[in-house]
């Protein structure tokens, strides 16, 4: 068995590695994380292989199954190697000619290439694609280029040297200063600093202490640290040891939510590895310094990621938040000092140890340093994650990696920061992205989701939909936030089905002041962040809603009619034939109407009538116009018209 | 050893060591509200209403009084407009499962609380926990607990324990603020151990 023993060693073997490594022989890897697994990598993977070897080329060419490379929206993703020959959307049928044409006959398959929406030119090498040429993967950019199963992989790009310069070139004392200096903040949501928070649980007297990895990932649409635990293990847990040394702590959890399986098998299999390699457990690389790893599956509740009730779950017991003003780094875990950060956080740890913080600090604005990782998702062209250096504005993650808002739409707002962050309009574009300039306008950084919102979407509706989610995570144990918030949902529904009452937006406030300034938790006290954040930027669409009883994106259903236009309609028939309804009355060349009475508000029609035509609309906080007497009905052709 | 000097509404206070701010105070006589504090429980910090403004190094914040352990040189001022208000927003809430549970009605009076502010809610329990805990910390039973989360979170006799233990003891009856426990020991005294004597 394979024990590395020393810093030596470790070089050694790692040498060894790479001189069995032909950076020539080519090498297909393919996106395996869960976006590209659902669009069908593993189908693709098993062609591969079959393919391979029908063609006798097994040994001469490699398969490399790796983590999650962003471009979500267009999985399953292959990379050739070297070349960097790389092709979106591979369905099985492409596997047999991508062999055939690129691996053996060096040619390129057009069809598979990215398009560049904006020149209209394909692109060949997955560098040159906008979506990535515009981001800095300092933390996420390994994930396309190994296996995360393979610590071979792992350690062949130079992992854990960071580990065995922290624990034997430098005190346990340094490793803390450098996170300090580096003034890494918690990239979980709160952006507290990790090295503060380290220096609190080494300073505590309590000799047992623990460090932890917050994988409970749970904002709706964001999905970065489940990409980063499938796709690159063992830079979370290299983090994670790193971690420990400096405080003193020689024991270690991953709290992963349970419904990330492919992230908790990955995990478990790179702890096996490093444990395996002498990396993990007695004595590592020779240091005196002992470290042992345990992962716990959470049980479905959003509130665990937050500290204290990840810490009660961790223990066995119902996820509640405690209520106690005591820091857990300082009591946490079985009462014990316990450092909590987020996946993302571990991950650079490393890099802030082989680099320096200096380094570090260069990247970034004055109050964050370095990159974030964002998930990008909504009404994007580019749905996907997007790592960009602290600083960049909005407008260059939404518009150029995001490639804008699809359809000829028009952007209205970002989400950002998850369910208890804000929305920020159109004229704060320019912003940016940093904890205190999010924290600013009202929204936050949270753990890095940015949804996308074009002008079909309510911004009253937005609130409500948050809402929703927070009431329905709420653990239920303090007033403000399980009745509050109740309540706020109701109202916010209420308005959104033309039930508003003047008053209400006060009652609202009302409401979130009392949860903000009193909820025993992070989730009560930041839930009212989507009504205060959309109040703020969209109050006319909430006074709209109330006094006018119009929609003004005419989304809400409750305060829309679909309306055909007599003087548009056709008679083609074509909504009159889908409605599932049968709320379409016409014939041929007689003029559509709806009946208002039977009409459910499904939309099909509106989606239906062609667009040279356009003539289904969506009406709000207006009549209907009664519909044409029959008699006046028929459609007479133009040219008779004209005579 | 009343080692820790503050104030509290502008008298100064002394207290051990471990003490909360809501244990000062009522050792001093001064009022603070609660709903889901007792004295032989530990601090619970659901009900918010406690919660008072203390001023440390110049700056104020909220926080709950029965949780909050007591500093020296801080200063608590059990009243402001902002903590009337969150008292007053809290009160309004419960009063939508239990608008006349006797001690809500007490502190409406007190800050001003519109009943029927918000719409009606068809379970009375307030969630103070006072049962669930008394059952586990003093009476050590645990024959009834929390079940499920947020707004669908209720209190649940656990059948098995009640039919042995609830009959001779019932401490916590008295400690409900709503009467919601009693009705829920009915119901499953009714559906899970019924009374021989009752049913013939």
């Amino acid at each position: 068995m394979l024990q590395i023993k020393t810093p030596a060693q470790l070089e050694e073997f790692r040498e060894g590695l790479l001189s069995k490594r032909d950076p020539n022989k080519p090498c297909i890897t393919l996106c395996s994380g869960s976006a590209c697994h659902a669009s069908g990598s593993t189908e693709v993977a098993a062609r591969l292989e079959e393919e391979l070897k029908t063609q006798g080329l097994a040994d001469q060419v490699d398969i490399r199954r790796t983590g999650c490379h962003g471009f979500c929206e267009r999985g399953p993703i292959i990379v050739i190697h070297p070349d960097e020959i790389c092709y979106f959307q591979v369905q099985p049928d492409d596997v047999a000619e991508i062999i055939t044409e690129t691996i053996k006959g060096k040619k390129i398959i057009e069809r598979l290439l990215y398009t560049d929406p904006v020149v209209n030119e394909k692109i060949i090498h997955e560098s040159r694609i906008p979506f990535y040429k515009n981001q800095e993967r300092l933390v996420f950019g390994s994930n396309g280029s190994i296996d995360p199963k393979s610590i071979d992989d792992y350690l062949a790009i130079g992992g854990y040297s960071a580990l065995s310069k922290a624990l034997t070139a430098m005190t346990d004392l340094e490793v803390l200063g450098e996170v300090k200096k580096a003034n890494l903040r918690g990239r979980g949501g709160a952006g507290f600093p990790a090295g503060i928070k380290w220096e609190g649980s080494r300073n505590a007297p309590e000799p047992i202490k623990y460090v932890i990895v917050n994988a409970d990932e749970g904002d709706p649409g964001a999905y970065m640290d489940r990409a980063l635990l499938e796709g690159n293990p063992h830079c979370i847990l290299e983090g994670l040891i790193i971690g420990g040394y400096a405080v003193k702590a020689n024991e270690g959890y991953f709290y992963v939510r349970q419904e990330y399986p492919l992230a908790v098998i990955n995990i478990l299999h790179a702890i096996k590895e490093a444990e395996r390699y002498g990396l993990l457990g007695e004595n590592i690389l020779g240091s005196g310094f002992n470290f042992k790893v345990h992962v716990h599956q959470g049980a479905g509740a959003f509130v665990c990621g937050e500290s204290t009730a990840l810490m009660t779950s961790l223990e066995g017991k119902a996820g509640e938040p405690r209520p106690k003003y005591v820091r857990s780094n300082v009591k946490g875990l079985w009462e014990r000092p316990s450092v909590l950060n987020n996946v993302e956080t571990w991950a650079n740890v490393p890099m802030i140890i082989n680099k320096g913080a200096d380094w570090f600090t260069s990247i970034g604005t004055e109050s964050s340093k370095g990159t974030k990782i964002f998930s990008l998702v909504g009404k994007i062209t580019n749905t996907g994650l997007v790592e960009v250096p602290m600083g960049t504005t909005l407008r260059e993650i939404i518009f150029t990696i995001g490639g804008g808002i699809p359809g000829g739409r028009k952007f209205k707002a970002v989400q950002t920061g998850g369910p208890s962050g804000g929305c920020i309009p159109e004229d704060k574009l320019d912003l940016q992205v940093g904890f205190d300039e999010l924290t600013k306008a009202g929204s936050m950084m949270g753990s890095g989701g940015m949804i996308a919102m074009d002008e079909d979407t309510c911004m009253v509706d937005v609130a409500r939909y948050f809402i929703a989610f927070l009431t329905d995570e709420s653990c239920g144990k303090c007033v403000p936030c399980r009745e509050g918030l109740r309540q706020m949902h109701r109202i916010l529904t209420n308005i959104t089905q033309g039930k508003g009452k003047e008053g209400d937006i006060e009652l609202l406030e009302e409401l979130a002041e009392t949860a903000v300034e009193a909820s025993l938790c992070a989730l009560g006290k930041s839930a009212p962040n989507p009504f205060l954040s959309t109040l703020k930027y969209f109050r006319e669409e909430y006074e709209a809603h109330i006094r006018e009883k119009r929609c003004p994106a005419l989304s809400c259903k409750e305060l829309i009619n679909f309306y055909i236009d007599p003087e548009k309609c056709r008679a083609c028939g074509t909504c009159r034939k889908q409605c599932p309804a049968s709320a379409i009355n016409g014939d041929k060349k007689i003029i559509h109407i709806i009946d208002q009475d039977k009409c459910t508000k499904c939309g099909t029609c509106f989606e239906v009538c062609p667009t040279k035509f356009g003539a289904v609309t969506k009406l709000s906080g207006v009549p209907v116009p009664p519909p044409l007497p029959e008699d006046q009905r028929t459609i007479k052709k133009k040219s008779k018209e004209n005579e | 050893m009343s080692d820790i000097e503050f104030e509290i509404d502008g008298k100064k206070v002394t207290a051990d060591k471990g003490m909360t701010v809501l244990e000062v105070a009522r050792k001093e006589g001064i009022y603070i509200p609660t709903l889901c504090h007792h004295e032989k429980l530990e601090p619970f910090g659901a009900c918010r209403v406690c919660i008072v403004e203390v001023e440390s190094r110049g700056s104020t914040r909220l926080v709950v009084s029965c949780v909050y352990p007591a500093e020296k040189n801080i200063i608590v001022r059990t009243r402001s407009p902002k903590v009337d208000r969150i008292r007053k927003t809290i009160v309004e809430l419960l009063m939508a499962h239990a608008p006349d549970a006797p001690q809500l009605l007490e502190m409406a009076a007190v800050y001003g609380a519109v009943p029927n502010r918000y719409e009606k809610d068809p379970s009375f329990c307030i969630h103070c926990g006072l049962c669930v805990r008394y059952c586990a910390e003093v009476a050590k039973k645990h024959a009834l607990g929390f079940v499920d989360r947020g707004v669908h979170k209720e209190i649940s006799f656990i059948p098995e324990i009640a039919a042995k233990e609830c009959h001779a003891c019932k401490a916590c009856f008295p400690l409900c603020p709503t009467s919601y426990l009693q009705a829920v020991f009915v119901l499953t005294e009714a559906l899970s151990f019924p009374d021989p004597a009752k049913t013939k």
